[in-house]
């Protein structure tokens, strides 16, 4: 296993269109620099956001996830946010119960306006991850369940 | 196996500087399904865009992929030249390694990997689009237009000029906006009134121009060409319709002390008002807060007073709804003030003023009739100081933006006191001049060689009192930081501009985006600063950021035409983001189940209720089916379903699925 200092974590994020995708644009357009860790997947909100996706990001070797989108509030659809705020909160337990590093996940709110507040949330949640090390727990747990055929097809 | 064409731009150097497009290219146009990838300087150039519909052609390409900016800022762009080239636009997606890559990472292996993962995601992405048809939605060539400032009245009057039908709605009993309480303006030292009164009358005669006043937005509703805004009409307690405007139950009314807001609380109204004598409409409301009868249940006074009888006790707020197809947010700006300043003495010295204040007092329809006398005991002062930059670009206050009119106003400010009060003395007090505009810097120069004006560069700490006059302690950094004292009859200080109070609320209602201070963002910085995020509602003056008048009636012009524009189409075309039921035919088969779990979660109501008959007619079951011209594609029902049966189109699970693959399967 390789140590702390040179694991560069693998981080999915996902994010809205409205709010913190456009927050990461504007973060660009001011130049502000951040780790090269994460990628980001564009949802038309985080009320769209199937928590088997976090999930199956684990399970094919992510170390981390972040989900983030408007202020309550401030939700382009309405109520998209709140959904996914509730579903979090629903999850969470659940996840937590299942074994799932809950730590990995991390929730947040990034508007259209806070460019250095994506910087920042990108930067603690690498630093976050790397001192928690890679994420194998899940993979395994999923690699053993293909091999003995229960895929999801199954 | 698909085809697809692979374009990674430099962007001129904002790509190329810090990834090695040459090997984004070389390593993508390896991949299973990449039929062709290449790079260039600028892709969204027309040379650009002649490779790709060249590509689409020549190599039969089933898929695009671009390597560029945002999606935000050019998808149209490549989407448009696919279609021109005979691709199904939606088979076009943008990989961000622009904003999302090289602008935010360092020229390093790390960041060249990252811009291979970007495309690569979006290339499994493509592989699963399907194309789509856009949607065609009618619009209704009505347009609503929010605040009665001289920017609501411009785009007002210009949308009516086109023909359209506009209403317009304004939270105070007459429409005029703070344009309407400015005595003179810069920089040519026009009359206010005398140059906005004549707009206000045509606004309230246009045939095309349905103004309601004293009136909020209670919700919007809807989506671009089918809006649907419930007002709410505050009660005025006056028949308008029969109320002829005498004025007599003012006279009479006894509640007299109200500090009157068009004066910025220099003058006094009564509870029966019309807060400026060239009010638009020129009829009074009752003020239900401070009028006797409200309080305490007895009065009525102006009833016995009014001749037609008008007085309304008993009317309520009364709530309708308007069909729109745009929106203008021109709900303008407020100024700081009281307690906003506690060290230069605001709200504790009578003579401390800000400077609509003063605008107030060198009105000739303000209290003092247009001299300028201290609010205090009515002298004329012979001193006055001017303090510019009162809480703006000050990160200390939470205002770093520059409040960009103050600099003018103030130098108008003391050119109109040198004007008034022969042989009196002013001070401005500044950090740097701003006079960015046609005729600005001249105007400045102006009051500082005619007309005077003492110009000292620096910062003031404090304001207090000595012996009954005002002394003000600054620094001027141009004698090398030497600490100077003034002794001033009155103090005016320019105070920051700032967003109204309940822009959020609003923003929150129209689902449009805002910035820190509250202000309401524009959808691109240069290029779309009158359009929001919200297709649809576009913004015209102060309530975007604080700009003076020029700029705020060519911004209110520009959401005008914007408004014609959308106007000139009897349909529009909407992008096919809509969630749809999977339903493989016979429709019997639907994974559905029809729990109606998506239609709790539902914001639009765009879920219906689908029967499945069988040749008897009898029903074999429910199942769900999306009304697409009410879905907006956020797809909240997606991820509620249990079934897996609804899916939304432009995001479905399998293409987010790949996405989620392709950066974690190396």
């Amino acid at each position: 296993m390789s140590s702390s200092t040179d694991f560069e974590p693998k981080i999915i994020a996902f994010v809205c269109n409205w709010c913190t995708y456009a927050g990461a644009d504007l973060t660009g357009t001011s130049r502000l620099k951040y780790a090269t860790n994460v990628k980001i997947v564009r949802f038309p909100c985080t009320g769209r956001i199937d928590f088997l996706l976090l999930l199956k990001s684990f399970a094919q070797g992510a170390d981390g996830v972040i989900v983030s989108g408007c202020h309550p509030n401030d939700c382009h659809y309405t109520s998209g946010n709140f959904h996914a705020r509730r579903r979090w909160i629903a999850f969470r337990t659940v996840l937590d119960l299942m074994g799932v590093d809950i730590r990995r996940i991390q929730y947040s709110w990034v508007s259209a306006a806070e460019g250095s507040k994506w910087a920042d949330l990108v930067n603690n949640t690498v630093a976050d991850i790397r001192a928690l090390g890679p994420y194998t727990e899940y993979q395994k747990v999923a690699d053993y369940l293909e091999k003995e055929g229960f895929d999801e097809e199954a | 196996m698909s085809k697809i064409g692979v374009f990674i731009c430099h962007c001129g150097e904002n790509i190329s500087a810090t990834v090695d497009v040459e090997r984004v290219a070389r390593e993508i146009g390896g991949m299973e399904g990449v039929a062709h990838a290449i790079d260039y300087k600028y892709m969204c150039s027309d040379p650009g865009q002649t490779f790709i519909k060249e590509a689409v052609k020549k190599y039969g390409l089933d898929g695009v992929v671009v390597g560029a900016c945002s999606p935000r800022m050019h998808e149209p762009t490549f989407r448009r030249a696919c279609a021109e080239a005979g691709l199904n636009p939606y088979l076009c997606e943008m990989a961000n390694l622009r904003e999302h890559c090289s602008w935010v990472h360092e020229k390093s292996e790390e960041t060249t990997e990252k811009a291979i993962d970007l495309v690569k995601m979006l290339v499994e992405k493509v592989k699963k689009d399907k194309p789509l048809e856009s949607i065609k939605v009618p619009v209704t060539k009505r347009a609503l237009v929010i605040g009665g400032g001289i920017a609501g009245i411009q785009a007002s009057l210009d949308i009516a000029n086109t023909g359209h039908k506009v209403i317009l709605i304004e939270k105070d009993p007459s429409i005029g906006g703070h344009m309407s309480q400015l005595s003179e303006t810069f920089p040519t030292l026009d009359c206010s009134q005398c140059i906005l009164t004549p707009r206000m009358v045509e606004v309230a005669q246009h045939p095309n121009i349905k103004l309601y006043t004293y009136a909020e937005l209670e919700s919007l509703e809807g989506f671009i060409g089918n809006f649907k805004a419930r007002i709410r009409l505050k009660a005025k307690s006056v028949n308008y319709s029969t109320c002829t405007g005498c004025g007599a139950c003012i006279q009479k009314c006894p509640v007299k002390k109200i500090p009157s807001e068009f004066n910025a609380g220099l003058g006094t109204r009564t509870a029966i008002y019309v807060p400026f004598p060239q009010a638009v409409p020129n009829k009074p409301v009752i003020d239900r807060v401070n009028c006797n009868y409200y309080k305490r249940g007895a009065c009525k006074i102006c009833e016995k007073t009014c001749q037609v009888g008008s007085i309304e006790w008993d009317k309520e707020d009364e709530i309708i709804t308007e069909e729109v197809g745009a929106v203008v947010l021109a709900t303008g700006f407020d100024v700081k003030g009281a307690d906003f300043f506690p060290e230069y003495g605001y709200g504790k010295f009578k003579d401390v003023l800000t400077g609509l204040q003063f605008e107030r007092l060198a009105s000739a329809s303000g209290p003092t009739f247009g001299e300028i006398r201290r609010p205090s005991d009515g002298a004329i002062p012979k001193k006055i100081v001017f303090i510019a930059c009162a809480g703006s670009r000050d990160p200390a206050k939470g205002i770093p933006y520059c409040s960009k009119i103050c600099c003018m106003y103030t130098a108008k400010h003391a050119m109109l006191y040198q004007h008034k009060v022969h042989g009196g003395e002013s001070t401005v007090f500044y950090m740097d001049i701003r006079a960015g505009g046609k005729n600005y810097e001249e105007f400045v120069r102006r009051a500082i060689e005619e007309d005077t004006v003492n110009y000292i560069r620096g910062r003031v700490a404090r304001v207090y009192e000595k012996n009954g006059k005002l002394i003000v302690k600054g620094v001027d950094t141009l004698l090398g930081g030497q600490q100077v004292e003034i002794e001033a009859d009155m103090v005016v200080l320019a105070t920051a501009g700032v967003a109204n109070c309940g822009s959020e609320q609003l923003a929150q209602k129209l689902h449009v985006s805002y910035d820190p201070y509250h202000f309401f963002a524009e959808a691109h910085p240069k290029l779309k600063p009158v359009e929001t995020n919200t297709a649809g509602i576009f913004l015209a003056g102060a309530c975007q950021a604080p700009k003076d008048i020029p700029e705020t009636v060519g911004m209110a012009s520009g959401a005008a035409v914007k408004v014609a524009a959308l106007f000139s189409n009897d349909e529009l075309v909407r992008e096919p983001v809509v969630a749809v039921v999977n339903r493989l035919a016979p429709p019997l088969y639907s994974t559905c189940v029809g729990c109606f779990m998506c239609e709790t979660a539902c914001p639009y109501n765009a879920i219906e209720h689908e029967e499945i008959k069988g040749r008897d007619g009898s029903l074999i079951r429910t199942i769900a089916r999306v009304n697409e011209g009410l879905c907006q594609g956020c797809g909240t029902c997606v991820a509620f379903c249990r079934s897996k049966s609804i899916d939304i189109q432009g995001y479905t699970n399998e293409q987010v699925y790949a996405e989620v693959m392709s950066l974690l399967n190396d």
